[in-house]
């Protein structure tokens, strides 16, 4: 067996003793159980964050709305989700064993994350554009912009990383040291960031819409 | 800084990462981790978040004076908060990041661990209690590190980029209005209380297993029952999230939130009281074995009785306005996660040095240590619960009210017997290194009679835990006194037949 399909039992052997391990208690791989972990650990971070956020605007009398349109930031979803489905393609292509098309779609998973984060901080630069800082803004309270900054940017790290990750593993799964079940477990993470952003969008944007 | 260094680098890292590392592969019959890589950096990481805070003794004008809770605003307005509230705050921040991030590493590998690497026959009710207890910490690290991580994120952004989160408008120090504005000091308790609460648990519950595992090998018997036993932890590391606001009854929060969080914490004494109950039961009537590890249990359920009983009393909002922030909860938290963790660190140590090492520690420095320790810790921690209600408000640095001096006297008592109580650890540090070295060498593999895992392999284990042949468990964890049985004791890889109903599959 190679190192792939061992890995898909999560146990790789050094003392060639795998086959008497017991089945795993949920029949997932150990790397993919430690992804939904992380995932996990992920939301408990962007939700304390996010608890923050409301905790602060609901304490902050004539919080800002300073937000006109929703067309950028209903391109940036519209490219996220969409990367979403391109990552999933590539998947089951790896699962299918078509690699060329896992490798390619894999990559422009990748490349709409890049158009994303270049949308996002041409979106930064305009409102840095008009005098907002992470301590202060024109449209009232400086806390609004110390949190857009910050929750937003956290996203954007995790967009960057993500790049990054995908990128990496898709070239390591093109060199053959990483399986199907690798890209999985970085699509996964992938999916999560375009999660994290749907609840981003209402609460951060749409909310703070002018009216 | 004591609070910190003894809540982060002592009370989480030793019970559960130190323990919980070495042991709980053995114990669920892995040879390693899934990643081990994971697993060195945790410990890495984690060294790296306590240099990061030693540095704060030698850098600026020193370590943070805000205690392990850093509450804000003084935490978040910079050096104008005093001495060590700008660097020395920073850098406490970014050690407790950083270390958030060790326990992440560390929480993925013993969830996967637990789940994933369990070798044939292992059940998950197979686990023995020490193995339920490291699981169910880390599923609690996993999230409540996760939180404090923003929150140390956003204390540093107070401070180096000017943002105020976590301080109001309008605030003056020293005769001075801050430029801050907006934000919430109360923001600050929410998010660190979250993580913080799911903290103390994160203490306690390793050592409630490794008390258990260790009680168990002496008592010779199993535990009442032993699914109930960690039903209970677990229903501790669940509600343990839903009762933080206690911290905050006097904190200005809403009276009705302080009522919403009274009543889950007033629940979570029922299964601390099962867990009690549940080995008090089980020691009725057995005979014990005493020796240094045994003691060092039966010290950590006396001090978790002490110090859970008063935890009644502060779990209401109305008396918790009273003895709120005086000694009374010092000795209170001191008692049931200070002390019973670090007695059940102790049982740990006395209990697994013979499969770390190969030799044995000294049982007469041992029950010596436990006997002077005992006493000690009383004599230092149950005066505190007197203090508190006469008032005695703390954090103070001198007590020069009227009503304070005649409580002089029960300081300097309180002194001496911490000095004395200090001095006794040294008869451990001795055993410790005396016997790493000089020490009886242990009889054999299975020096305390024990059944699970860890008790069949060589000693000290092999790099890869168990050699070339896995092991295979057959049984409970702990098949003690079975009737019928060829011996007092059946391994968890013995293949022996017996004939025991309650046999978990």
């Amino acid at each position: 067996m190679s190192q792939a399909d061992l890995s898909i039992h999560g146990q790789v052997s050094r003392t060639g003793a795998t086959e008497i391990m017991t089945a795993p208690t949920f029949s997932v791989s150990a790397k993919k159980m430690a992804m939904w972990l992380f995932i996990i650990a992920d939301s408990a971070t962007f939700a304390g964050c996010l608890v923050a956020y409301g905790f602060t605007r609901n304490a902050t009398p004539n919080w800002p709305r300073p937000f006109h349109s929703i067309t950028n930031v209903a391109v940036m979803t519209f490219i996220l989700l969409t990367s979403s489905l391109t990552m999933l393609i590539g998947v089951r292509s790896a699962q299918k064993g078509d690699k060329a098309g896992a490798f390619r779609w894999t990559l422009i998973t990748a490349a709409f994350g890049i158009l994303f984060a270049v949308l996002h901080i041409r979106e930064w630069m305009g409102m840095i554009g008009e005098g907002a800082t992470l301590f202060h803004n024109p449209w009232g309270t400086p806390l609004f912009s110390s949190l857009f900054f910050s929750i937003t940017g956290l996203h954007l790290l995790h967009v960057t990383g993500g790049v990054v990750a995908l990128i990496a593993v898709a070239l390591k799964y093109q060199g053959g040291r990483y399986g199907a079940d690798d890209l999985e477990v970085t699509g996964l993470y992938w999916h999560f960031v375009d999660l994290v952003w749907m609840f981003v969008v209402p609460l951060v944007y749409l909310l703070n819409l002018a009216h | 800084m004591h609070g910190t260094i003894m809540v982060f680098f002592v009370l989480t890292t030793a019970p559960f990462a130190a323990f919980g590392n070495f042991f709980l592969p053995i114990q669920v019959g892995a040879e390693d981790m899934p990643f081990p890589h994971f697993n060195m950096m945790s410990f890495w990481v984690t060294f790296v978040a306590f240099l990061v805070l030693v540095t704060s003794f030698f850098a600026g004008d020193g370590p943070t004076l805000g205690g392990w809770t850093q509450y804000a605003p003084l935490s978040a307005i910079g050096a104008v908060g005093g001495p060590g509230q700008g660097l020395g705050v920073v850098l406490w921040a970014a050690s407790i990041g950083i270390f958030c991030i060790g326990q992440l590493l560390g929480s993925l590998n013993f969830i996967t661990t637990t789940l994933d690497m369990r070798t044939r026959g292992m059940s998950l009710m197979r686990l023995p209690l020490s193995a339920w207890g490291w699981f169910i910490t880390s599923v609690m690290g996993l999230t409540a590190f996760a939180v404090l991580m923003p929150a140390c994120i956003l204390l540093i952004l107070d401070h180096v980029a000017g943002t105020s989160f976590f301080v109001a408008s309008n605030l003056v120090i020293n005769d001075q209005v801050l430029p801050h504005s907006g934000g919430s000091t109360l923001l600050w308790q929410h998010l660190f209380w979250f993580f913080g609460h799911p903290e103390v648990y994160i203490a306690i519950i390793p050592g409630m297993g490794i008390v258990s595992h260790v009680l168990i090998t002496n008592m010779r018997k199993p535990m009442l029952s032993h699914r109930v036993l960690i039903y209970s932890m677990g229903a501790l590391g669940a509600l343990s999230y839903m009762v933080y606001g206690h911290h905050m009854f006097v904190s200005g929060m809403n009276p009705v939130s302080s009522l919403a969080f009274s009543f889950p914490t007033l629940v979570i004494t029922i299964p601390s009281t099962i867990v009690v109950l549940m080995w008090l039961g089980s020691l009725y009537g057995s005979k014990l074995r005493i020796n240094s590890a045994s003691l060092f249990s039966l010290g950590f359920i006396s001090m978790f009785i002490s110090g859970g009983v008063s935890g009644f009393f502060l779990a209401q909002p109305s008396i918790d306005i009273m003895l709120h922030a005086t000694y009374f909860v010092v000795g209170h938290f001191h008692l049931v996660m200070g002390v019973a963790a670090m007695f059940g660190i102790f049982a740990g140590t006395y209990f697994w040095f013979p499969k770390m090492t190969g030799r044995m520690m000294n049982e007469t420095l041992g029950k010596t240590h436990f006997v002077l320790s005992f006493i000690g810790a009383y004599c230092i921690f149950m005066p505190f619960h007197y203090l508190g209600i006469a008032g005695n408000v703390r954090r103070y640095q001198a007590f020069t009210d009227d009503y304070l001096i005649p409580l002089i006297p029960v300081h300097k008592f309180i002194t001496y017997s911490a000095i004395f109580t200090g001095l006794v650890q040294l008869i451990f540090v001795f055993n410790l290194i005396h016997s790493r070295f000089k020490g009886a060498v242990a009889p054999n593999d299975n020096p305390w009679e024990g059944t699970s895992l860890e008790w069949s392999t060589a000693t000290p284990p092999p790099h890869n835990n168990f050699g070339d042949k896995m092991p295979v468990v057959y049984h409970d964890p702990y098949q003690y006194s079975v009737e019928g049985a060829s011996a007092d004791y059946i391994m968890q890889t013995s293949p022996e037949k017996i004939n025991s109903p309650d046999e978990e599959k």
